[in-house]
């Protein structure tokens, strides 16, 4: 599984860094980004389902993958 | 290096360029509220949420030939769309009045980039943006903690305190003083300044310009004495700041600094008010909070959703006929977050206050490109409020709950609060 952030929906509300920051961080105008390349560890699938849940602009897709 | 004249002469040329238009003041008893809302009532300040729930069911966006004729979605589905949608919706006003700004104003308005529509928002926008990030507002935790203590120190023994008056609403004052380099002690007269911009909407109109024109004149001193000693903070930031390779129009400098003072502070005086009523009017969840402590985070985002301070406003742009609401150019759009946040159609258990919510897409903020620039400062103002009040004062509650009043207007929280805490 992997997060990616569609930039053109973020707006920098920060919900998901505030709730996953193993997984998400901030750039220097508060956008969120994904941390390294995005791949959720399985222990974290649940944290990343809530970020995806919890952006009000529905920013936050989950790419289930093989 | 030549000296910036920018300011020189700005107190004069303020009443120079367009005008804006008025409309009639109408003031009294709501009728209907589907056809006659008005947000400055009596009712509405008291308890805005059964009108709401009442209208989102049978309209679901009300008119009113108040302010000159506005509407007011309550669904969370229409409050996000006109939020999305700048090309139809402008931000030239955002607070709803008997005042119009010129249309020439657009797209800056009069406080960048909170009043500014695209492309030119964007642009103010960011030069903003790097002082208001999680990171960068962090730096001012550490003070305002201290502060939040040395409020608390100062009830000594006293078993009735305000909350509100003696406690959230110093919180947001003091820290964006730091901010932008302000005398703390002018913290008083903050709070005068969002009374009339935010709260005197249906004053006479001498009245109201004669008010704002205090807030002004407060400002633009503050630039003179920053222009005469430069320091760190945003003030001196905005004075030498850059767009399109140039320095900023001084009445982007003292409008931008018109919304970095108002903004901040009675909208996070509200949420640490509103918070601290529900905790004292529902022991069960005051003791959980005390007891789990990490769970404020997640409870401080339910107290957002359903107590949401803000309320914004947008101006029609074009006539157009809207989701079944024939909307006149210039009329007004009411965007209530609050509304959208108790929508039955968005959040299980709307009108319920579940402070372990995990899902919580709320739009207390906004949503789109206006997003609350200063989000990421309220939500460390909210939880340190918050944290350091629990930790001090753990029992509390109403010592008189008909002794609680609410601001009237777009932004809602209690103005005073006593609460028993011993």
């Amino acid at each position: 599984m992997k997060v990616q952030i569609d930039s053109e929906r973020c707006q920098g509300h920060g919900r998901c860094y505030d709730l996953v920051p193993s997984l998400f961080g901030e750039d220097d105008e508060g956008y969120g980004k994904v941390l390294g390349d995005g791949a959720v560890p399985p222990l974290h699938e649940r944290e990343a389902r809530l970020a995806v849940a919890n952006c009000p602009e529905r920013a936050i897709e989950l790419l289930e993958e093989a | 290096m030549a000296a910036d004249e920018r300011f020189t002469d700005y107190r004069d040329s303020r009443e120079d360029g367009p005008v804006g238009t008025r409309s009639e003041i109408i003031t009294g008893p709501v009728s209907d509220w589907a056809t006659d809302f008005s947000h400055l009532e009596p009712e509405w300040a008291a308890d805005p949420y059964p009108i709401q729930d009442d209208l989102r069911q049978r309209c679901p966006i009300a008119h009113t030939g108040r302010f000159g004729g506005g509407w007011l979605p309550t669904r969370y589905e229409d409050v996000a769309a006109i939020a999305y949608d700048t090309e139809r919706f402008s931000s030239r006003a955002i607070v709803m009045s008997n005042f119009r700004p010129p249309r020439e104003l657009a797209p800056v308005g009069g406080s960048p980039p909170i009043s500014s529509d695209p492309p030119f928002h964007y642009d103010a926008r960011k030069l903003l943006l790097p002082a208001f990030t999680k990171k960068a507002v962090a730096k001012q935790e550490p003070a305002t903690r201290a502060f939040c203590h040395s409020l608390i120190d100062a009830f000594e023994e006293r078993d009735v305190v305000d909350a509100a008056a003696d406690y959230a609403q110093h919180i947001p004052i003091r820290v964006i003083a730091n901010m932008l380099g302000f005398p703390p002690e002018d913290g008083p007269q903050f709070r005068e300044f969002v009374e009339d911009l935010m709260e005197g909407i249906n004053l006479p109109p001498d009245d109201r310009v004669a008010r704002v024109s205090r807030l002004f004149d407060y400002l633009v001193a503050q630039v003179h004495d920053h222009l005469d000693r430069p320091r760190e903070d945003l003030t001196t930031y905005l004075i030498d700041a850059e767009l399109y390779g140039r320095k900023l129009e001084p009445s982007h400098v003292v409008g931008t600094l018109v919304l970095l003072l108002i903004a901040g502070i009675d909208t996070s005086w509200s949420a640490v008010g509103a918070s601290l009523w529900h905790l004292a009017k529902t022991p069960a969840d005051r003791e959980r909070l005390v007891a789990e402590p990490g769970l404020l985070p997640t409870a401080m985002e339910e107290f957002l959703r359903a107590y949401a301070p803000v309320t914004m406003a947008r101006l029609v742009r074009e006539d157009t006929r809207w989701r079944g609401a024939d909307m006149k150019a210039e009329d007004w759009i009411l965007l209530s977050f609050p509304a959208a946040n108790r929508d039955p159609a968005q959040f299980d258990r709307a009108g319920e206050v579940v402070i372990d919510r995990e899902v919580n897409r709320h739009a207390a903020f906004g949503l789109g490109i206006h997003r609350c620039l200063g989000s990421h400062l309220a939500r460390m103002e909210l939880r340190t409020a918050l944290e350091v009040w629990l930790e001090r004062i753990p029992e509390f509650s109403l010592a008189d709950p008909s002794a609680v009043t609410w601001a009237t207007g777009q932004i809602r929280g209690p103005r005073a609060l006593p609460l028993r805490i011993r």
